[in-house]
């Protein structure tokens, strides 16, 4: 397998943007991206594009080819293939384009992501979020996706005595974070009160537990790591790459508290960068909910099963702790737009590592880590990367 | 230049009640998150024998009695509302008719959302400036619409004013006035449809912001003032937070907004909701007073007035009709079943 590396990044601005389309936004983080990269149109072998549901956001399918022709390269012919497994479609995309220049298929690919959620109602975008549940056995019977992790977080309380205090210092950290990321959605820091004393939505995660509803794109440029340095300075090495698999459904599973998709994407991504969960210097993890980051944290191998609460309290993953964790603000405060989400965190992990991340930054960052979750976890993917 | 602007007013608002948290618990949703979050406690629900016609007529009576005028010199009545009694038939004919103001009668129905009162206010105050007319009346009043179980029902009331605009014995004058409107839909009816639509968040930013600020912000600049030049502001107030915000947004304190942000106590009255805020205004204004008023129609525009209050109003016999603050406290508190058949969401055979 051939080595590859992050040579550009774009980011639109995430959150409730009216006065944008679904193509302007894709066009906007793509073109930042390539420019970033040096890269121009002719040099560009393939592109993938990470989308939940843009049918039923913004009435769009056929997307692989419309960012192609959203991008000015619709002369070029380039190959241009969406990817889909649901808040995981992003890294997904990321995937594809780093496995297709590992085999020696291509040599630069750009890999992107984009949802534009708040074209529809709130109660649209619930619902055509619960469509990565199971149909048969979860949605049709009406739960949807704050039910579901609540249902974990239940569980995990149960378990492991995870209090509400400890979800709610999640979303305070990330908050925290947010606040100083000109790109998140939310850029305002909030107390513990505020969380514990939000409108309950499943008890027992409130609002503050919840990532929003958001739009926003993101892209990377991906290339042969050889060549990487005849367009960029600052080469990003994608050391690892991993995915994996669970039942649609939670209660399928052996443990609700572990998602076993995470643990077999992590454990693929780490033996192939040859390193431990205690190498990393930062990471971004799907915090679609607070109980989500605490799962993350567990499953990653950053602290033993049933730890991660603990963990929070005990600011381990805060911006100045041991192993700072969502430094973008995650999800929570970030947003989530969820097709672009993926490749997001791959862009804020590229931030750290190249010394961007102006008020955020962390210190000594070598090594990141990106953790992308589609569903209630049926699909889990984990990027690792280290600067050249 | 001469004055023209407000010689009388008069206002209407049903007495029913239902406090928001009465609905709240209906659906299930905690009835404190939702009082605080919208800012509404309670709101006007017309009776079943209460429509707009009714509400305009009561307004206008009311606007006559404040003052002496020969209703046959009444040119012309221009009633704004989403409302209307009637898809093809005016309601202005029936205004008219009850006033005695007919048959010499401009007349036409106004629709532009919740400011199709203020366009009437601008339209009369044209007529009368160019002197096709010598009184004008417009009115603004409706009995809103909303789903039950939508967030609009929290907010959707009854409610509406009239105002005699022309040239002599005017009590506030109608400094100038400036529009700021796009085609936005952030708030919807089809044709046909029993109630109406909305695009959720995307009717606050986009939409009531950017055309209040927008158009307060014109007229500021063409009137050469600041917001601490005038003593009262009236904004729209689809909730009581929105004009709390947008107050605060251009620089105007709670202080100067206070007598006429009356949508806590009354709820939404769309059409009649800045207009209502203006006759709550006009009920303790003094001479020399100044006003701003901003209102805003979903679709989407905004209209703005700059008004002085003028010695005339010590003359207006305003206790000829109720004052808003006297209508307000005079309620009668009905449950959510009631509300339900006095709405007409009770399907019957």
């Amino acid at each position: 397998m051939r080595d590859v590396a992050v040579i550009g990044i774009g980011l639109t601005k995430f959150g409730e943007l009216w006065d944008k389309s679904f193509r302007q936004l894709i066009a906007e983080a793509g073109s930042k991206a390539i420019l970033d990269s040096g890269v121009s149109g002719g040099d560009i072998d393939a592109m993938y594009v990470g989308s939940m549901s843009s049918g039923r956001f913004v009435g769009q399918e056929h997307i692989g080819a419309l960012v192609a022709d959203a991008a000015g390269f619709s002369h070029l012919h380039i190959p241009a293939t969406r990817v889909e497994g649901a808040c995981a479609s992003g890294s997904l995309a990321v995937r594809e384009g780093y496995l297709s220049i590992a085999a020696g298929v291509n040599d630069i690919v750009v890999a992107g992501g984009i949802e534009k959620m708040n074209d529809v109602s709130g109660t649209a975008a619930t619902e055509t979020l619960a469509t990565a549940a199971d149909q048969e056995w979860e949605s049709f019977f009406g739960v949807t996706f704050p039910g579901l992790y609540a249902m974990i977080a239940r569980k995990h309380m149960h378990d492991y005595g995870t209090t509400k205090r400890q979800l709610a210092q999640v979303s305070v950290k990330n908050h925290f974070n947010g606040a100083r990321n000109p790109y998140a959605q939310y850029q305002k820091e909030i107390k513990i009160e505020t969380v514990l004393n939000s409108a309950m939505v499943a008890d027992p995660l409130g609002l503050f537990d919840c990532s929003p509803v958001t739009d926003g794109a993101a892209s990377v440029i991906l290339c042969e790591a050889k060549k990487a340095k005849k367009y960029c300075k600052e080469p990003i090495k994608i050391i690892g790459s991993g995915q994996g698999s669970d039942t649609l459904s939670l209660h399928g599973r052996d443990d609700i508290c572990t998602l076993g998709s995470t643990v077999h994407a992590a454990k693929m991504a780490y033996k192939q960068a040859k390193i431990k969960p205690k190498d990393i210097s930062v990471a971004e993890v799907h915090d679609c909910f607070t109980i989500a980051e605490i799962l993350a944290i567990e499953d990653l191998g950053f602290v033993k099963k049933g730890e991660g609460g603990k963990a929070v309290e005990n600011k381990i993953t805060t911006l100045d702790g041991e192993l700072p964790v969502n430094t973008s603000g995650g999800l929570k405060a970030k947003g989530h737009p969820v097709g672009a989400t993926g490749v997001a965190q791959i862009v804020e992990i590229v931030k750290q590592l190249r010394g961007e991340a102006d008020k955020r930054q962390v210190k000594n960052a070598n090594i990141g880590l990106a953790h992308n979750v589609g569903g209630s976890g049926a699909t889990a993917v984990v990027h690792i990367l280290e600067a050249l | 230049m001469e004055d023209i602007g407000i010689i009388s007013y008069g206002a209407h608002i049903p007495r029913y009640r239902i406090k928001i948290s009465d609905i709240a618990k209906v659906w299930g949703k905690d009835p404190d998150t939702i009082t605080n979050g919208l800012g509404i406690i309670e709101k006007t629900v017309p009776s079943p024998d209460q429509d707009v016609a009714t509400i305009s007529v009561t307004a206008a009576r009311a606007a006559l009695l404040r003052c002496v005028i020969n209703p046959q010199d009444i040119g012309a009545v221009y009633v704004g509302s989403e409302s209307h009694p009637y898809a093809v038939k005016p309601t202005g004919t029936i205004v008219g008719e009850a006033i005695n103001a007919t048959p010499i009668l401009k007349v036409a129905d106004y629709e532009f959302a919740c400011k199709a009162g203020t366009a009437a206010m601008q339209t009369c105050f044209s007529m009368v400036k160019s002197d096709m007319i010598k009184y004008g009346l417009a009115i603004g009043a409706d009995t809103s619409q909303a789903a039950p179980g939508d967030a609009l029902e929290y907010a959707a009331s009854a409610g509406g004013a009239a105002f005699l605009i022309g040239k002599e014995k005017v009590i506030a004058t109608i400094n100038e006035t400036c529009s700021f409107t796009t085609d936005t839909p952030d708030f919807w009816r089809r044709e046909g449809s029993r109630y109406p639509a909305h695009g959720g968040r995307f009717t606050g930013g986009p939409a009531y912001f950017r055309h209040i600020i927008s158009n307060a912000q014109i007229l500021l600049e063409k009137m050469g003032t600041k917001p601490s030049d005038y003593s009262y502001a009236i904004f729209h107030q689809p909730n009581g937070k929105f004009p709390l915000n947008v107050a605060k947004m251009l620089g105007f304190t709670k202080e100067q907004i206070k007598q006429g942000l009356l949508c806590p106590v009354v709820g939404n009255t769309y059409s009649g909701a800045t207009m209502i805020g203006l006759a709550s205004v006009l009920d303790v204004a003094k001479p020399n007073d100044r006003i701003f008023l901003t209102s805003y129609g979903s679709g989407a525009g905004s209209d703005a007035f700059d008004l002085t209050v003028t010695d005339q109003i010590k003359k207006l016999e305003k206790n000829k009709a109720p004052l808003m603050s006297e209508m307000i406290k005079n309620k009668e508190y009905i449950d959510y079943a009631t509300y339900a058949k006095f709405r007409n969401l009770l399907q019957l055979e």
